[in-house]
């Protein structure tokens, strides 16, 4: 493809690929990110293509291997769109309903769940070339057994607004041309139109209310605003996409499914701070985003979307990649900074200020974004800062994309509101706790967030009130846990976490983690005393206060919560040495109830450690000194034969 | 070794004698399975580069490893998702039933194991990569019978 020299050029082109695109009449969608990658998805898409190429059904019907559509959980995914919700129906780059559907608009396409490679002959012969619809691959709402035909009715994503991940259905993202016919590239079209000054880009973003997604919620504006009142010629725009939160790959699904949308985020931020040069800092374990990206940063050379004078215009502005080296710390953006400089060893984080938009990259200004603070620049300056600060709440505008995980039925990455309520997302998006069993709590914002209980499931969803609940927004982790999870094991399982990742340099990270950890192990062992709780907090205040970066002083966070709200299971760990939940294995013991074993004999050949011990047809013994505590009996047995207490 | 190694300091070196010194190691860790001493000092006197410095490097970040790799390398996931649903069981079932830790190769170089952060396929969780193959919704039987049928396989 050749270079575009212009607004006019960049028009046409998308006319030419929507013309060309004329005879598709539908598309299957096969979605193809990590999750349903996993389940078997590239399969079932190499069995659409074969079947349409087979059929010689290539003119009209086409198959789009797209990134996440973030109901992870029933994948692969399958979508068939119906003609007249593809987003080819926006006439203008500019036109603010150029949107995907899947979410606010558009009927959205019939949904097939699980679907397999022999299932592709099915749906194609009874929905793309006929009107009906394949009644076993709909999904089936698990508590009441309705089934739902389009993806839009399917409670996970009724509630959600998807305005950045609603375009990951429509798109493959190998493909520049899907992002075009989505309305792509208009933001960056209309900030060179002439109209808008790099002021007043910033101006609309600082209506928008936008704030930093990649947790610290600092307000966007303001930060493009101190970069760009530097005085100097060099300026960097970096996009962080260092995403390393267990339990967490938003950031990851974004750049996978969708890469143009962060790049041309990028390119506006460059235009608004007057930077000529970028970096995408990606996480090393994440080997598809890198390869999305870099084909993106590819086309968008050759469309002459990043260069010399882009479109034709003054703006220069080049991207390149960095990739990580597996290090959490590298999130935190002193760190990541000296990680992309490379040559000066291992990444160090230091006090601030300066801040990086004033001594950054190699000592000049920086910016530095998360990827979906990024995301949400093009739609902002296309439908204006007004509208996106329309959605959410006082202080929190916009959406937010969470990573539902743990012990929730529908795990997946859902986008909502701000403002939504814990308990709007975990029982309606996430339609609740597997098994009947009851919600214990939720821990928001990653290894350095916080618990909450479920006196606290109807508190609102807003970087203000998460964090007066001692927790943070974070960069969106949600994990779910009921009643099976034990909230010291869980405190210890982050601490040791972090203390793991610290990078060394502070002595109250460092020290601080340690001892703290060394004290909850005393929990999980039964051997604590009354003056550890008080030890905890002491240690705890002293990291808050003077560690050097978020990572220590954020550490305690997890601690902190379940100790205020969980202090009961602390104490009866070491008063009545049991653990309420059942895991901290020196507190527990197996024994097997003799009424319900039928003697099958599975776990005698589960047990690695010689400790169960029988003859056929009779009711094993249990030695308990030999017992590890593993629980491999306990996952084979069929008849809940074997008890923990 | 050296032309190889040569070629990738070059492809990373950039304009303004900036230097993507991330970028090399990882390829070198990847097309030499680790990151040998030899490698290491190649690329300490290349770059002027002091070779303490390097060290620090390849100790600091998880991506690099200072022994070579077993055929197999298998990773089980230990984030949150996956840390509450038993993924440290299946840690536990594989690294005895190996006889090695994390990290750690066996003596016949047929695997190495490593706890991971987070693989991002929560709703799979727990969870195992093998050679780049995601194998989800285990438990750590089903995950011993998975490493054997690699076992046969090797």
């Amino acid at each position: 493809m050749s270079r575009l020299n212009s607004l006019k050029e960049l028009e046409a082109r998308r006319r030419e690929i929507i013309a060309a695109d004329k005879e598709k009449t539908a598309a299957v969608a096969v979605c193809c990110g990590t999750g349903c990658s996993a389940s078997g998805a590239r399969d079932v898409a190499a069995e659409f293509e074969r079947l349409i190429t087979e059929k010689g059904l290539a003119v009209r019907v086409r198959t789009r291997i797209t990134g996440c559509h973030g109901f992870c959980e029933q994948g692969p995914l399958v979508v068939v769109e119906e003609a007249g919700s593809r987003p080819e129906h926006s006439t203008s780059l500019n036109d603010s309903n150029a949107r995907p559907a899947g979410g606010e608009s558009g009927p959205g396409g019939l949904l097939y769940c699980r679907v397999k490679p022999e299932d592709a002959e099915e749906i194609l012969e009874t929905s793309v070339l006929n009107d009906g619809v394949v009644e076993h691959l709909l999904y089936k709402d698990p508590v009441t057994g309705e089934k739902f035909r389009s993806e839009n009715d399917v409670p996970f994503y009724a509630h959600q607004s998807r305005m950045l991940m609603g375009y990951n259905g429509r798109i493959d993202p190998g493909r520049i041309e899907d992002y075009l016919t989505a309305g792509g590239y208009g933001g960056l079209a209309q900030v060179l139109g002439g109209s808008m000054p790099p002021e007043d880009v910033i101006k609309e973003i600082e209506i928008s209310g936008l704030r930093g997604r990649g947790g610290g919620g600092y307000p966007t504006g303001s930060k493009w605003d101190l970069c760009r009142r530097v005085e100097g010629e060099i300026r960097y725009v970096v996009c962080n996409a260092d995403e390393g939160d267990p339990g967490c790959f938003q950031d990851r699904s974004i750049l996978e499914g969708n890469p143009h949308l962060v790049l041309e985020g990028m390119i506006i931020a460059a235009y608004a701070v007057g930077a000529y040069e970028g970096y995408i800092y990606v996480r090393a374990e994440y080997p598809l985003a890198l390869k999305q990206v870099a084909t993106a940063l590819e086309q968008a050379y050759e469309w002459g979307l990043l260069g010399d004078n882009i479109l034709g215009s003054d703006l220069s502005f080049r991207v390149r990649i960095s990739r990580g080296g597996g290090a959490f710390v590298c999130g935190e953006e002193t760190a990541l900074l000296s990680s992309i400089e490379g040559l000066t060893g291992e990444p160090n984080p230091r006090p601030r200020p300066p801040y990086p938009t004033s001594i950054g990259l190699w000592g000049f200004p920086t910016l530095i974004n998360n990827v979906k603070t990024l995301a949400a620049v093009p739609d902002i300056i296309k439908k204006g800062g007004a509208w996106h600060a329309s959605t959410g709440t006082d202080t929190s505008k916009g959406t937010m994309i969470f990573s539902l995980t743990g012990r929730v039925n529908n795990t997946g990455l859902v986008e909502v509101p701000m403002g939504m309520s814990l308990r709007e997302l975990i029982f309606d998006v996430g339609g609740g706790i597997p098994g009947g069993r009851k919600f214990k709590a939720v821990q928001t914002g990653g290894p350095a967030g916080g618990c909450l209980p479920a006196e606290m499931l109807d508190l609102p969803l807003d970087y203000e009130r998460l964090s007066e609940a001692g927790s943070i927004m974070g960069s969106g982790g949600m994990i779910v846990m009921d009643e099976s999870t034990c909230m010291v094991d869980v405190a210890r399982y982050f601490l040791s976490f972090t203390v793991d990742e610290s990078c060394g340099k502070c002595t109250p990270c460092r020290e601080g983690g340690r001892q703290m950890l060394a004290l909850l192990d005393k929990f999980v062992h039964g051997t604590a005393l009354e003056g550890d709780l008080n030890m905890l907090f002491e240690l705890a205040a002293t990291m808050q206060s003077s560690s050097l970066c978020a990572l220590g002083k954020l550490a305690p966070n997890p601690v902190l919560t379940t100790l205020r709200y969980f202090e009961d299971e602390y104490r009866s760990h070491f008063e009545q040495w049991r653990c309420p939940a059942g895991v901290c294995r020196p507190l527990i013991s197996y024994t097997i109830d003799a009424e319900a074993c039928t003697a099958c004999g599975r776990c005698l050949e589960a047990c690695l450690a010689g400790a169960l011990t029988g003859v056929e047809d009779e009711v094993p013994e249990l030695d308990d000194q030999l017992c590890t505590k593993c629980g491999a009996c306990r996952d084979v047995c069929r008849f809940s034969a074997i008890l923990v207490g | 070794m050296k032309e190889q190694v040569e070629q990738i300091i070059d492809r990373h070196s950039h304009a303004e004698g900036r230097v993507d010194l991330v970028a090399i190691l990882h390829e070198v860790n990847s097309t030499q399975r680790y990151l040998s001493r030899e490698a290491l000092e190649m690329i300490a006197q290349k770059l002027a580069v002091p070779l303490s410095r390097l060290y620090s490097m390849a100790a600091f970040y998880r991506s690099f490893n200072l022994e070579p790799r077993g055929d197999h390398e298998v990773h089980i996931c230990l984030g949150t998702a996956c840390h509450v649903r038993g993924g440290e069981r299946i840690f536990d079932r594989l690294s005895e039933r190996l006889g090695i830790g994390s990290g750690e190769t066996t003596s016949d170089r047929k695997f190495t194991i490593n706890r991971v952060n987070c693989v991002g396929a929560c709703a799979l969780g727990p969870l195992v990569v093998i050679d780049g193959r995601y194998y989800g919704r285990l438990d750590p039987l089903k995950a011993e019978r998975l490493l054997e049928e690699y076992y046969e396989q090797a």
